[in-house]
């Protein structure tokens, strides 16, 4: 498998470097849109992906794994922070600081595979339309060009080319996705950003388009940065992990080490609340108590005391910092050396099962 | 018929189960749609029993029939749909039994089981909920409706015990301030309270059954685990029967008891979660097992995956609906025939010919 680790190419530096990146919501109110408050939707997230790899960015909804996709693919601007992507060319560009015109020859480069197969495709238009509205829109304007195109994308992902002339509705969830796949692999691009590309999946389903994933990534050398909730499939699909709490990463590590020893009580958590396919396994009695922390008045100290079961004095005042606890492990826990938290199983000693 | 089929037990029988009777039978349940383009068969017929106090987990893929199928149990199910055949047999008390596919759906007798005996814990509980209604008025009002749950002979509840009944509930739901929070719009909630006081409602009238209809599908993984705790709870503390419905494997491993698996409108195979996890019969079951990314699979590597997809609802496969995408289907057997649900060792049963002789069926 080339995508194993160790086997990469080695490249001169990550494809997709975010610095600081912040995205601040106002809250307005009143006759005059005072701003009163702000809503710290993404505070100071930074993270590398490096070229082939996936980064699954991990959270519960609200807590801005969403908006930091969408800022890297500049759907939104950021309110500050560096977005340094790698251009095919070599060069290192700042999508943060690029206007809508500067953006444009970017953008086939970074493409977006969305959660609902239903609202993500046009009604009215044909699979080619769908499939082959970037290509028309990035210049591929010969009608039997963009079929050929569109016939080869669609086997691509498993679909028959004889589909191209039908509407989305003719389809089920599944092989919709595969249409949005087909979309966004249109453009050639380098890195795809899934947003929970399968939660609105069925199990059986579900199986497929991961498949379909690793498959794609293999073949076209694709980086993946997978947003999702489900820490059964991150772990699945995912080499590095990035664990996301109201607007803030709380740990980046391997998917190894973060899944047989999580370093912050926050992704232990998350990973003891998910009910595990087995009822021999007791489910965890422990389950993460209150709400989570409001991103426009977040607690001091710690966001994640009020809810930490480890919380000591110093949780209560001081803001931890993000820093390495393990070769590359970052936690932002002032405890991250002393705990000994639980993860859902080392992932060596169970790969024996096939 | 040789031996006798466990659709075919009268209503008084009992099978498994330590003898108890159960709270509710259903047999051999079929319910249509009936459109324009042809029609739609989305449960063909279902038979499950669930006995007091106990949580049966109904688990498929989307559209297997097993929302339709609890929707047919409340008589909710709406034109061009409608029930084609069988039994639903709900035992309120063990004098009293009562065939709701007869019942008329919007007929007094349905109205006071349905919230009242039976009570639903929809999929989504922001559309269930009025948004122009505070939520305690809400639950308030089903309260009075079906005082004679909270107080058999008596005088009608009055509003205000109504309101003093609700505020214990959402204590008993965890939902701080209970007074305060009667008060709110279902808006102003969060989705894991909104949850919560759906729960409320559901048990506001005591109900026998309760039905959950994928209750934690939309919500977060910490909230589904505390709402799965609280279910688990109220179920031990009010003893109430609970049919969970669920696509999610995880969640049924940790709540149901007993499991039903479904396909295409078909129980699959039936029998006991333990068994089901692991020792499960159905080729479809294991594939369905298999198909999880979890802790069984290494990491990266592709997930065995059931091949094919679901027909669509209009072309239903003759014989075993499973059988072309099974990977161990017998040709000219399990396209012919369909398949019974028969016991297999003595708490599962199955329904797929690798089990069952042909003759025996025949």
């Amino acid at each position: 498998m080339s995508s194993a680790p160790g086997a990469r190419v080695t490249t001169p530096g990550p494809l997709l470097e975010v610095k600081h990146l912040r995205k601040f919501f106002p809250v307005q109110k009143g006759f005059a849109r005072r701003v009163v408050a702000e809503v710290r939707a993404v505070d100071d997230v930074s993270f590398e992906v490096h070229e082939g790899e996936t980064l699954g960015l991990v959270g519960e909804s609200g807590c801005g794994k969403t908006t930091t996709a969408r800022c890297i693919l500049r759907a939104m601007a950021p309110s500050s922070g560096q977005i340094l992507f790698r251009t095919r060319g070599g060069t290192v560009v700042d999508l943060a600081q690029l206007s809508r015109k500067e953006l444009r020859p970017l953008r086939p480069q970074i493409q977006m595979v969305f959660q609902d197969p239903f609202g993500s495709l046009n009604p009215r238009m044909t699979l080619l339309d769908n499939v082959g509205e970037p290509l028309l829109v990035n210049g591929l304007r010969d009608r039997w060009a963009r079929r050929e195109r569109v016939a080869d994308l669609l086997r691509l992902v498993g679909m028959r080319p004889e589909y191209m002339h039908r509407f989305p509705h003719a389809f089920s969830g599944g092989q919709r996705q595969r249409i949005g796949i087909a979309r966004a692999l249109a453009t050639e691009p380098r890195l795809v950003v899934a947003d929970e590309p399968v939660s609105a999946l069925d199990v059986s389903v579900q199986a497929q388009v991961l498949n379909l994933l690793l498959e794609l990534q293999q073949r076209l050398h694709l980086t993946y940065l997978f947003v999702a909730h489900d820490l059964g499939v991150v772990r699945h699909i995912c080499e590095r992990v990035a664990v996301m709490y109201v607007g803030q990463l709380v740990e980046m590590a391997p998917a190894t080490s973060i899944f047989s020893r999580p370093r912050h009580p926050y992704t232990a958590a998350l990973m003891k609340a998910v009910p595990v396919p087995d009822p021999r396994v007791p489910s965890g009695d422990v389950a993460l108590q209150g709400e989570v922390a409001n991103p426009a008045n977040p607690p001091p100290g710690c966001y994640f005391h009020p809810r930490c079961p480890f919380a000591i004095d110093v949780c209560r005042t001081d803001p931890p910092e993000l820093r390495v606890v393990a070769p590359g492990h970052l936690a932002r826990c002032h405890r991250a050396d002393e705990l000994s938290l639980e993860g859902i199983g080392p992932i060596d000693a169970t790969a024996r099962v096939g | 018929m040789t031996s006798k089929q466990f659709g075919d037990l009268a209503p008084g029988e009992v099978y498994g189960s330590q003898g108890l009777t159960p709270l509710l039978s259903v047999r051999g349940l079929r319910v249509s749609f009936f459109v324009d383009e042809g029609i739609v068969r989305a449960v063909d017929g279902l038979s499950f029993d669930v006995f007091p106090g106990q949580v049966l987990g109904i688990v498929g893929e989307s559209g297997c029939g097993k929302s339709v199928a609890m929707r047919a149990v409340l008589q909710l199910v709406e034109p061009p749909g409608r029930i084609v055949s069988g039994q639903i047999l709900f035992r309120p008390d063990p004098s009293r039994v009562i065939d709701l596919a007869g019942l008329a759906p919007r007929g007094a007798s349905m109205r006071a089981i349905r919230g009242a005996e039976i009570a639903l814990i929809p999929q989504e509980p922001m559309a269930a909920f009025s948004p122009v209604h505070s939520v305690g008025d809400q639950i308030v009002e089903a309260i009075r409706l079906h005082w004679r749950q909270w107080r058999p002979d008596g005088p009608p509840l009055t509003r205000g015990e109504a309101r003093q009944i609700t505020a214990e509930l959402f204590r008993d739901v965890g939902i701080s301030m209970p007074e305060q929070r009667l008060d709110a719009y279902s808006w102003q909630l969060s989705g894991g309270l909104r949850q919560r006081a759906m729960i409320a409602m559901a048990l506001s009238c005591k109900p026998r059954l309760l039905i959950a209809d994928e209750p934690t599908t939309a919500i977060d993984v910490t909230t589904q685990a505390q709402v799965l705790n609280l279910l688990r709870d109220l179920q031990r503390k009010y003893r109430t029967a609970v049919i969970f419905i669920t696509h999610d494997l995880g969640v049924i491993a940790q709540i149901a008891r007993e499991v039903v698996v479904m396909y295409l409108g078909r129980v699959m195979e039936q029998g006991p979660v333990d068994d089901i996890f692991h020792a499960a019969k159905h080729p479809y079951t294991r594939a369905l097992l298999r198909s999880i990314p979890g802790l069984q699979v290494t990491p990266r590597v592709p997930l065995p995956i059931i091949s094919g997809s679901l027909p669509h609802p209009f072309n239903r496969p003759r014989g075993c609906p499973f059988h072309p995408r099974c990977s161990e289907a017998i040709r000219g057997e399990c396209d012919e025939r369909v398949p019974a649900l028969q016991p297999v060792g003595e708490r599962q049963r199955v329904s797929c010919f690798l089990y069952h002789d042909v003759e025996a069926m025949s």
